[in-house]
C-alpha cells in the first residue's frame, strides 16, 4: 500500500514508540472526556468550558513547580514529591473551579431551557480564556520537564530505571509511563468511587431521574457539585501531563484539548464513564498512528479524529458504549 | 376515681386524640390562572389509611407534589408530626420521613433491583466517599446494613423480588413488580408516612387484589401511615379508614367509603348532575 509513509512492518520500534505515545496521549484525552461525560450524564448539559478549566489546572500545576517549589531547576523537594504536590495542586484548584462554574453559571440555569445552559458555557469558556490571558499574557510557558532531575524523566526509560538494562531495546519513557500510571490510578478510583459508595448510587441515580432521587432523599445539588469538583479535577491532572510532556501551556490550549475530550467522550457513548475511557484511548491511538503512518499524518492529525467521530456518529449515533435512552411509556 | 378508671380515661383519649402525622391547613396552589386546589384541609391521623379519590384533573397527584415539596403550595401549611415542611427540599422532606410511589413509573432503571433499594436507604448513612472506597470498616458495615436492609424490603413482597431478581436490572422487570420495586425502594427511606400514587393502576385483577392486601399489611406489619390516590373503588372500598373525595380541587366529600361513595356531590362530579339526580330518584 503506497498511500502509507511508512509501514509497522518496516521498523516495529517505530511502531511500539507509536503505540506508547498513542497510549500516553489516550490517557490524557480520557482524564478530560470523563468530566465531559460525567457532567453529560447528570445534567444532559455539554460544559464547553471544560478544556479550560483543564487549561487553568496546566497553569496551577506550572505556578506551583516554579514559584511553589523553585523547579524546575533547584527543586526544593524530592522529585516524587514535587510532581505529586504539583498534580494536588491543578487538582484541588480545577476542582474549586469546577464547583464555582457550577455554582455561579450553570445553577442559575438548571430550570431554563436547554440552550442557556451551554451559551452560559461558552460564555465561561471565553471568560477563562481572557482572564488566563490577562494575568499570564499571550506567551507560551514552559515546565521544563527536561531539566527536572537532570532530564532522567525524558531520558530514563522505564526498565533502565529499575535497573534492567537488559531490557533497554524496549524503552519507554519514563515519563510516558507515570502519565500512563497516574491516569490509570485515577481512572481505576473512579470507578470505584461509582461503583462502590453511596455517592456513586446517588450520582447514577440523580443521573437517571433527577426528580425521584431527590423524593428517595437524595440531595441532588450536593451530587452535581461533587460531580463538577471529580470531572474537574481530572481535567486539572491531564493539564499538568499535559504540561510536563509537552511544556506548552497557554491561555488557548483548552480550546482544542477541549474539542478532542469532547470528541472522545462522544465517540465513547456521551454519559458512558467506560466509554470517555475507550473514546480516550481510541483517539489517542489515532492521533498516534496517523502522525505515523498515515499521508501528512504529522500536519493532519487532527483531520483524522474528527473522520473518526464522524464515521462513529454515522454507524453508531450513540458511542461505541451509548446505549439509546430507554423509551419511557 | 380509681387507678384503673384513670388509665382507660387516657386511653380514651388517646383513641380519640390520635397523632396527626401528616396535616395540611388551608392549602391553595394555582398553575398559572388554573386553581388546582383550593383552601384544602386534610389531616391523616397515625397508622391510618386515607384514600384521595376525584376524576381526572381534580388535583390529586399535585397534592401529592405539594406535600413531597416539588411544588410549593401559593397559602396554606403543610405539617409532618406537627412541624411545617413548606419551603423545604424534597430531599429533605423525604429524610424527615415521608416517601412516595408515582403515577407513571420512576425507577432508576440503569440500576439493578436491589440498587435501587439501596439508593434510597443512603440518606442515613455517615461513611465518608473515602471510607467506603476503601471499604473500611465502618463503610462496610452500613453497606452490610443497607443491602440486608434493601432485601428485607424486597422480602415484603414474597418471593416476587428476591433470589435472582436482586442483581436483575431494573427493566427487566414485569409492569407490576416495577410497581412492588417503587413501594419498596419507597419504604427504604425509613418514612413515617407512605404517599401511593395509584399503586393499582394498570394491573390485572388478581394484581389489583393483591396490592389491596399489601397495603393493609404495610400499614400492619410496617407501620406505616399510608395516604393512596386510587381509581379501582374496590381497592379503596377494602383498605380505607377514611375517603377523601376531590373535585377541581375543592374537597367535596370525606368520611368512610360508604358515605363517600353516596354523597350526591361525589356521585355529580364523577356522572354529572343527571347522574346524581337519577341517584336521589
Amino acid at each position: 500500500m503506497d498511500v502509507l509513509a511508512l509501514t509497522p512492518w518496516d521498523d516495529w520500534s517505530i511502531f511500539i514508540q507509536l503505540c506508547v505515545n498513542g497510549v500516553t496521549l489516550g490517557s490524557v484525552y480520557a482524564l478530560i472526556a470523563l468530566g465531559y461525560s460525567m457532567v453529560y450524564g447528570i445534567l444532559k448539559m455539554l460544559n464547553f468550558a471544560h478544556g479550560d478549566v483543564y487549561m487553568i489546572g496546566s497553569f496551577l500545576g506550572y505556578f506551583m513547580l516554579t514559584s511553589g517549589l523553585d523547579g524546575p531547576m533547584n527543586l526544593a523537594v524530592p522529585i516524587w514529591l514535587a510532581l505529586t504536590l504539583v498534580l494536588l495542586v491543578a487538582m484541588l484548584g480545577a476542582g474549586l473551579l469546577g464547583v464555582a462554574i457550577e455554582r455561579f453559571a450553570y445553577r442559575p440555569l438548571r430550570n431554563a431551557p436547554r440552550i442557556a445552559p451551554l451559551i452560559s458555557a461558552l460564555g465561561v469558556s471565553f471568560f477563562l480564556q481572557n482572564s488566563a490571558l490577562l494575568l499570564f499574557g499571550a506567551n507560551f510557558r514552559t515546565y521544563d520537564a527536561f531539566t527536572l532531575d537532570g532530564g532522567v524523566l525524558f531520558t530514563k526509560g522505564i526498565f533502565e530505571a529499575w535497573g534492567k538494562d537488559d531490557a533497554i531495546a524496549l524503552n519507554l519513557p519514563l515519563l510516558n509511563m507515570l502519565v500512563i500510571g497516574g491516569a490509570i490510578v485515577l481512572m481505576i478510583l473512579l470507578t470505584l468511587l461509582v461503583a462502590r459508595t453511596r455517592l456513586g448510587k446517588a450520582m447514577r441515580a440523580t443521573a437517571f431521574d433527577r426528580e425521584a432521587a431527590a423524593m428517595m432523599g437524595i440531595n441532588p445539588d450536593r451530587v452535581i457539585m461533587a460531580t463538577f469538583f471529580i470531572g474537574s479535577a481530572l481535567a486539572g491532572a491531564a493539564g499538568v501531563m499535559v504540561g510536563m510532556l509537552f511544556g506548552q501551556v497557554y491561555h488557548f490550549m483548552g480550546f482544542l484539548a477541549g474539542l478532542k475530550g469532547f470528541t472522545a467522550a462522544v465517540v465513547g457513548g456521551i454519559g458512558s464513564i467506560p466509554g470517555a475511557m475507550l473514546g480516550g484511548l481510541l483517539i489517542g491511538m489515532i492521533e498516534a498512528f496517523s502522525t505515523g503512518y498515515l499521508p501528512e499524518g504529522s500536519k493532519f492529525q487532527d483531520f483524522y479524529v474528527f473522520i473518526l467521530l464522524i464515521a462513529v456518529m454515522l454507524f453508531r449515533p450513540t458511542g461505541l458504549l451509548g446505549r439509546a435512552d430507554i423509551a419511557k411509556v | 376515681m380509681s387507678e384503673p378508671e384513670r388509665q382507660n380515661e387516657q386511653e380514651g383519649q388517646v383513641e380519640r386524640e390520635r397523632e396527626r402525622v401528616l396535616e395540611l391547613r388551608a392549602v391553595s396552589k394555582s398553575f398559572g390562572g388554573l386553581r388546582v386546589l383550593s383552601q384544602l384541609d386534610l389531616v391523616v391521623h397515625d397508622g391510618e389509611i386515607v384514600s384521595v379519590i376525584g376524576p381526572n384533573g381534580a388535583g390529586k397527584t399535585t397534592l401529592f407534589n405539594l406535600i413531597t415539596g416539588l411544588y410549593r403550595p401559593d397559602a396554606g401549611d403543610i405539617l409532618l408530626e406537627g412541624r411545617s415542611v413548606v419551603g423545604l427540599p424534597p430531599w429533605k422532606i423525604t429524610q424527615r420521613g415521608i416517601a412516595r410511589t408515582f403515577q407513571t413509573l420512576r425507577l432508576f432503571l440503569n440500576m439493578t433491583v436491589r440498587e435501587n433499594v439501596m439508593a434510597a436507604a443512603y440518606g442515613h448513612t455517615k461513611a465518608t466517599w473515602l471510607e467506603s472506597m476503601l471499604r473500611l470498616p465502618r463503610a462496610r458495615r452500613e453497606e452490610r446494613e443497607i443491602r440486608r436492609l434493601a432485601e428485607e424490603k424486597l422480602g415484603f413482597f414474597g418471593e416476587r423480588l428476591v433470589g435472582y431478581r436482586w442483581d436483575q436490572p431494573a427493566y427487566s422487570l414485569s409492569y407490576a413488580n416495577r410497581r412492588r420495586l417503587e413501594i419498596a425502594r419507597a419504604t427504604a427511606t425509613r418514612p413515617r408516612v407512605l404517599l401511593l400514587d395509584e399503586p393499582a393502576a394498570g394491573m390485572n385483577p388478581n394484581e389489583t387484589l393483591e396490592i389491596a392486601e399489601l397495603i393493609g399489611k404495610l400499614r400492619d406489619d410496617g407501620g406505616y401511615t399510608i395516604l393512596v390516590i386510587e381509581h379501582d373503588m374496590h381497592v379503596v372500598e377494602g383498605i380505607s379508614d377514611r375517603v377523601v373525595a376531590l373535585d377541581h380541587g375543592v374537597k367535596i366529600a370525606e368520611g368512610s367509603f360508604d358515605e363517600v361513595a353516596t354523597s350526591p356531590r361525589v356521585v355529580e362530579a364523577y356522572l354529572g348532575v343527571r347522574g346524581a339526580k337519577e341517584e336521589a330518584a
